[in-house]
């Protein structure tokens, strides 16, 4: 019995895998129908793999915070946060010899400020979340309110223009002929995949998500566990603050604003249940990939970005239609 | 003693001791024209407030509002425009009846599909903002085009006062307007079955089934009100800024919640009141502009109404949490 039911929550997980998969493959197929001569270039490939790790953390970090019935609404506001706290930091230390040749130890000295907003970033959700038991919604959109409004405060509204060299290596250098940013960006989803399903706490976030209640009286401790979810979700989006301020070069408190709603659509697209208790990375980055695919197709076919928004917002609806119904006939 | 245990006479305490605190550090605040300048800012916020207010006692949320406002409120004027209609009433009822179609979208996610209202509002307030600068248009309507009867209606006062340099300045009558949609809401959640069906719900949906609620009809009924509050409010809005601009109410969401919730609202639904989220509303827009009165760098303002949101939702959160145990 425990086997069978073993095998086919499997299976359904492969489905739901292999529709994701063939979606993709449909998206290439259109957008290189539509558009052969610009879709299939090898610049517009390897533009996506620059652009893709950013909004496939930001997704990661969605989707654990989903794990447990929650949601991080602050990411966008953290990822801000940490690029402009280290910007500033390169531009107090910068000597006579300009911001570009910071030494090796001042962008390693940021990049413990920006990956240490995040951990306190996550670390505050976390605690008015669990401590103070207030709901994940409005806790993150009030923190990632004051985070985004602590971003204006420091840059009084302007972009910081202009970061160390080495820096905006992990935003659009290479390794191996590969994009920095992609290269990280596998190195952590592989990173987080194992976390989730082969260590106590991913295995925990996914119990606590699928029964809070059973969770309790099986002794899991919820709150720690909750608290260390959200610090992760903090410490991702922090990291992916850090490879748009190093792809652009610059930091601006309202960066990214649209990648919030695709990051909640990417969790959902990926088979992130947002009531808690399931979602993988191997969905996520999948879902990152097809997103990708459409948006270079929308671009090359000249839709403005209102109208990208529109079809997002569409499509996160239908997605929604979609999983609603496949559960139904479950 | 009742009286003092009800959540609406602390934070009309608060408020009277936030008065006085801001009146001592300025006294320009206590001037009759500062006070009449207040309650105008409070009428839109306050107006969306109600419909976000039903929202939250039925254990929802709604980021989507600000989105149907502005769409009611561009395609009206728009349509006026294109049609050469000049009038009141019939563009107010249409801005409502489009706002109310939004919000029967959401109420149709929310029930069919039974998704977290926060992921269906993010995704109609995505579509409705793409598709409205996407296709409709990205320009602004100048006050030169706006249709006057729209200005000269929100432009009304209910009593007016000449300073001693001759200029006047008065109470807008677009007060009396919140005050009515107000009582109207008050009366609604207090006396009528419906009203009391969006606690229930709030409550405990599964309670409230058993007990005999039809939740279809309260779900779409709190999110078509919803929209149709916010779409209302959208005009009234343009007529009283005198500029129809596609891209208005960005963020406004966040201060709308943040008052709701500083009104005493419980964020996890069942609770909540009419007369608190006034005060609440009141509240939120006197700190916002006192910031402006003390001086304090606007770009402080974010933070200011982020933390506002995390204290009041903490409060909301241990009073609940006491009152359960």
């Amino acid at each position: 019995m425990k086997a069978q039911m073993n095998i086919r929550s499997l299976v359904n997980r492969d489905n739901n895998i292999v529709q994701l998969l063939v979606m993709t493959v449909l998206i290439f197929a259109v957008m290189t129908a539509l558009s052969p001569d610009k879709f299939l270039r090898y610049y517009n490939f390897e533009s996506i793999t620059y652009i893709f790790p950013e909004l496939g953390l930001l997704s990661i970090a969605m989707m654990i915070a989903m794990l447990t019935g929650g949601i991080d609404l602050s990411v966008v506001g953290v990822a801000n946060l940490s690029g402009i706290l280290a910007g500033v930091l390169f531009h107090k230390m910068a000597g006579a010899a300009g911001i570009a040749d910071t030494g090796i130890l001042t962008v390693l000295l940021g990049g413990v400020i920006a990956l240490g907003t995040g951990l306190v970033a996550g670390t505050v959700n976390g605690l008015l979340i669990t401590r103070l038991g207030i709901t994940p919604i409005l806790a993150t959109l009030g923190t990632g309110q004051v985070f985004t409004g602590l971003a204006i405060v420091l840059t009084g509204g302007p972009a910081i223009v202009g970061f160390p060299t080495a820096w905006a290596f992990l935003g659009n250098g290479k390794i191996l002929g590969l994009a920095t940013p992609f290269v990280l960006f596998a190195a952590i989803a592989a990173l987080i995949a194992f976390v989730l399903s082969r260590t106590a706490l991913g295995i925990n976030l996914m119990l606590i998500g699928t029964n809070p209640k059973a969770a309790l009286f099986a002794g899991l401790k919820r709150e720690r566990m909750v608290l260390y979810s959200y610090m992760l979700t903090g410490v991702l989006a922090s990291v992916a603050g850090i490879i748009l301020s190093g792809r652009t070069n610059a930091a601006k408190s309202d960066y990214g604003t649209s990648y919030l709603l695709q990051a909640v659509l990417i969790a959902v697209l990926g088979g992130t249940n947002p009531a808690g208790g399931r979602g993988t990375v191997l969905g996520i980055t999948i879902a990152v990939a097809a997103l990708m695919l459409l948006s270079s197709g929308f671009q090359i076919l000249r839709f403005s970005n209102h109208l990208i928004d529109f079809i997002w917002g569409a499509f996160l609806l239908l997605v929604i239609a979609i999983n609603a119904y496949k559960n139904r006939t479950r | 003693m009742a009286l003092l245990r009800r959540s609406e006479t602390v934070i009309a305490g608060i408020l009277l001791l936030a008065m006085v605190l801001i009146g001592t550090i300025n006294p320009a605040f206590w001037q009759l024209d500062n006070l009449f300048s207040l309650m105008r800012s409070n009428v839109i916020i306050g107006i969306m407030a109600m419909g976000v207010l039903l929202v939250l006692i039925s254990g929802g949320i709604d980021v989507s509002f600000p989105a149907f406002a502005v769409a009611a409120m561009y395609l009206t004027i728009k349509g006026m425009l294109a049609l050469g209609y000049n009038g009141v009433v019939l563009p107010l009822l249409a801005a409502t009846l489009m706002g109310l179609a939004f919000g029967a979208v959401n109420g149709f996610f929310v029930y069919k599909f039974r998704m977290i209202p926060l992921i269906v509002t993010l995704g109609t307030s995505a579509m409705v903002r793409g598709f409205l600068l996407g296709i409709v248009g990205t320009s602004m309507i100048n006050i030169n085009k706006m249709p006057t009867a729209l200005i000269d209606f929100a432009r009304t006062d209910v009593v007016s006062v000449t300073k001693a340099d001759s200029t006047t300045y008065g109470l807008t009558a677009m007060v009396l307007i919140y005050l009515g949609l107000a009582l109207a809401m008050h009366l609604v959640l207090r006396y009528t079955m419906i009203g009391r069906s969006a606690y229930a719900l709030g409550g405990d949906p599964e309670a409230a089934r058993r007990a005999g609620f039809d939740l279809r009809k309260t779900i779409f009924f709190i999110y078509c009100v919803a929209g149709a509050l916010a779409g209302f409010a959208g005009l009234l809005h343009s007529g009283m800024i005198w500029l129809a601009n596609p891209r208005d109410f960005v963020g406004l969401e966040l201060d709308v919640i943040a008052a709701v919730v500083l009104g005493g609202a419980s964020i996890f639904g069942g609770r909540g009141s009419v007369l608190g989220t006034m005060l609440g509303v009141f509240m939120l827009v006197m700190v916002k502009n006192s910031l402006i009165i003390m001086r304090v760098d606007t770009t402080w303002q974010l933070v200011v109404v982020g933390l506002i949101v995390i204290a009041a939702t903490a409060l909301s959160a241990w009073r609940d949490r006491r009152r359960a145990a």
